[in-house]
């Protein structure tokens, strides 16, 4: 009885596993798919995302497939170009993240005492403020661009990072090799970099993945409230801004649908894929 | 618990102080001095005036001296006054607050209702349909951005539909009763309420497998106690831990989420006094409002660990 409550639950874990490497297919091609088409079609398509025309919130037809906005813009080019900008911002914004919470973390861990004092509560202090009150003031500070919005949502993000290589840092160190390494005389920095940096790539790969969903959500949202990515540039999160008051939300759907979908389907990829990579790059988590 | 709620309030201290930091060092790297507000070009104020003007506010003194009297003042209550509007800050706060923390308790609330049964019967019924429902549910919510899904309420319940208000607390020009605020609430709850779900009921669903797996859990079912006490009893209370944590680790985020919610539904909280504070280039307005949202997660913070501490007595006063 007892063998086959085993195996039962050792095929259903299976059978979990499985699906959740499909569900990460699944993201991974929705993801490569999106790319593909946001690099090709402009070079394909004839595309004009800043031309003004004379057709006013023109509905969707045979002429703008998804229609045209309130200067009379081809809002399906628009998405296109937005789509660019908004997942080059997400994927900066993480690589910044990335740059400064990996070196942290990894001081953090492998010299502990004041470093690890100074750095972590430095991360606890960063989270504890809600991370969209910084960015807004952040962004009003440096007006708003491309380059702010990464620097910005970058810096916000360093702490998970730090956290992540920390909590992996502080194990490793305690490793043979490290302390062979030590023993004969190498030295910290080569340490950090040749022995404990590409062991504690895998948490690295996790934050990494998590980060960009996080990055284009900030993205949007900042944009959508106006204060990010600016008219007559397209973002996903600035084509809903067009949706502020409840009449064009109730007439003219073409505006904010579209935009809101990719968003969604962009960041639903990106966390399967990232939830499978997590399971299979740690086997200590148990599935779920 | 006395030792852990002393040394967890020092720590918010220092963090607090970190704050106020933050924000006042923010604020003073704006573009433009607050003068510019003050004194339009053409008014033709002198050199001298401009200067007593300056010397008065405090602004012909180092930045970090303007820091420490900006802080003396906060911590007497005095926010200082708005240069847009012209009142006090606190005094402009202070209306804020309570609509704020509607909002937000009441999604935190309406999350955790739905999440825990949701999240219980997908953990004991794990591998089930039910189980991949709460993932999907999971993922979604975790995807859908809070003000596209705001939109997205609004075009059902309120254009197709027609059954709830849009904007604001109440309705334009009446004196407000209790049935009115619930109905101006639904569409910012729920809209708020839709990303803590899915982060709910996954992390619900993971400790209650968990719990259901552990050695006591067999010791009760062994012992012939009905499975509804063993349930509720045992494996509830125990699966509720790490949902504490989660929820205190959500907190800074709801907040976040309740400025752009605010925004969309015109809901008169410190979301939409913050966005008008920033397109005044209102600095103390903003520098309030940043650290006292700040301070409000922070306490919020405090209050989730005190009760994961009251709620798991295997953790010691060392800790």
């Amino acid at each position: 009885m007892k063998m086959n409550k085993k195996k039962s639950a050792y095929f259903a874990d299976t059978i979990e596993r499985f699906m959740r490497h499909k569900l990460a297919v699944v993201g991974l091609i929705i993801v490569i798919i999106e790319i593909v088409l946001l690099v090709v079609l402009p070079l394909i398509m004839d595309l004009q995302p800043f031309t003004i025309t004379d057709q006013f919130y023109g509905t969707p037809g045979r002429e703008f497939i998804l229609g045209t906005d309130a200067n009379g813009r081809d809002v399906f080019a628009r998405l296109i170009y937005g789509g660019r900008i908004s997942l080059l911002i997400g994927f900066l914004a993480v690589l910044a993240s990335a740059a400064i919470g990996i070196p942290l973390g990894i001081i953090a861990g492998y010299y502990r005492g004041g470093a690890e004092m100074i750095i972590m509560r430095l991360a606890d202090m960063f989270q504890s403020i809600p991370q969209m009150c910084l960015n807004i003031v952040l962004v009003s500070v440096l007006s708003p661009s491309v380059s702010t919005l990464v620097f910005v949502i970058g810096v916000m993000g360093w702490p998970s990072f730090a956290r992540l290589l920390y909590a992996k840092v502080i194990s490793i160190r305690e490793k043979e090799y490290v302390e062979s390494a030590r023993a004969i005389g190498t030295k910290n920095t080569v340490i950090m970099l040749k022995y404990i940096l590409p062991n504690a790539i895998s948490p690295a790969l996790v934050a990494f993945t998590f980060g960009i969903p996080n990055a284009i959500l900030a993205e949007s949202a900042l944009s959508f409230l106006g204060l990010g990515i600016q008219i007559p540039l397209a973002s996903w999160g600035n084509m809903l801004n067009a949706a502020q008051s409840i009449a064009i939300v109730s007439t003219k759907p073409w505006l904010w649908i579209p935009p809101g979908l990719c968003i969604f389907v962009t960041l639903i990829s990106v966390n399967m894929f990232g939830d499978s990579l997590r399971d299979a790059l740690d086997p200590k988590t148990k599935v779920g | 618990m006395g030792r852990y709620i002393l040394k967890r309030l020092l720590t918010a201290i220092v963090a607090f102080f970190g704050i106020t930091i933050i924000a006042y060092g923010l604020a003073t790297l704006m573009p433009g001095s607050p003068l510019d507000l003050l004194v339009q070009p053409e008014t033709g104020v002198s050199a001298e005036e401009l200067a007593e003007i300056k010397h008065r506010m405090g602004l012909d003194r180092p930045i970090i001296i303007q820091y420490f009297f900006w802080l003396k003042n906060l911590l007497q209550g005095n926010f200082g006054t708005s240069y847009s509007q012209h009142r006090p800050v606190l005094e402009l706060m202070a209306g804020r607050i309570g609509p704020t923390m509607i909002l937000s308790l009441s999604s935190m609330a309406l999350a955790l209702m739905i999440s825990i049964p949701l999240g219980m019967v997908a953990g004991y019924k794990a591998y089930s349909g039910w189980d991949y429902g709460s993932t999907i549910l999971a993922f979604v919510g975790q995807a859908a951005p809070n003000f596209f899904v705001a939109l997205l309420l609004i075009y059902i319940f309120s254009v197709k539909l027609g059954w709830l208000p849009v904007t604001g607390m109440y309705d334009a020009g009446s004196s407000g009763s209790f049935g009115e605020l619930m109905r101006h609430l639904c569409l910012p709850c729920l809209a708020l309420t839709f990303q803590s779900i899915g982060i709910y009921t996954r992390q619900m669903r993971n400790s209650m497998v968990e719990c259901l797996s552990d050695d006591y859990v067999r010791t009760a079912r062994a012992k012939g106690l009905k499975e509804s006490v063993v349930l509720f009893k045992h494996t509830l209370r125990n699966a509720l831990l790490p949902l504490v944590t989660q929820v205190g680790l959500s907190i800074a985020k709801l907040a976040g989420g309740a400025i752009v919610t605010e925004q969309i539904f015109s809901w008169p909280g410190m979301g939409t006094l913050m966005l008008k504070a920033i397109q005044g280039r209102d600095y103390p307005l903003i520098m309030g409002v940043t650290v006292l949202i700040s301070s409000i997660v922070l306490i919020g913070n405090i209050i989730v660990d005190i009760i994961y501490r009251m709620l798991d007595p295997r953790i010691d006063d060392k800790g």
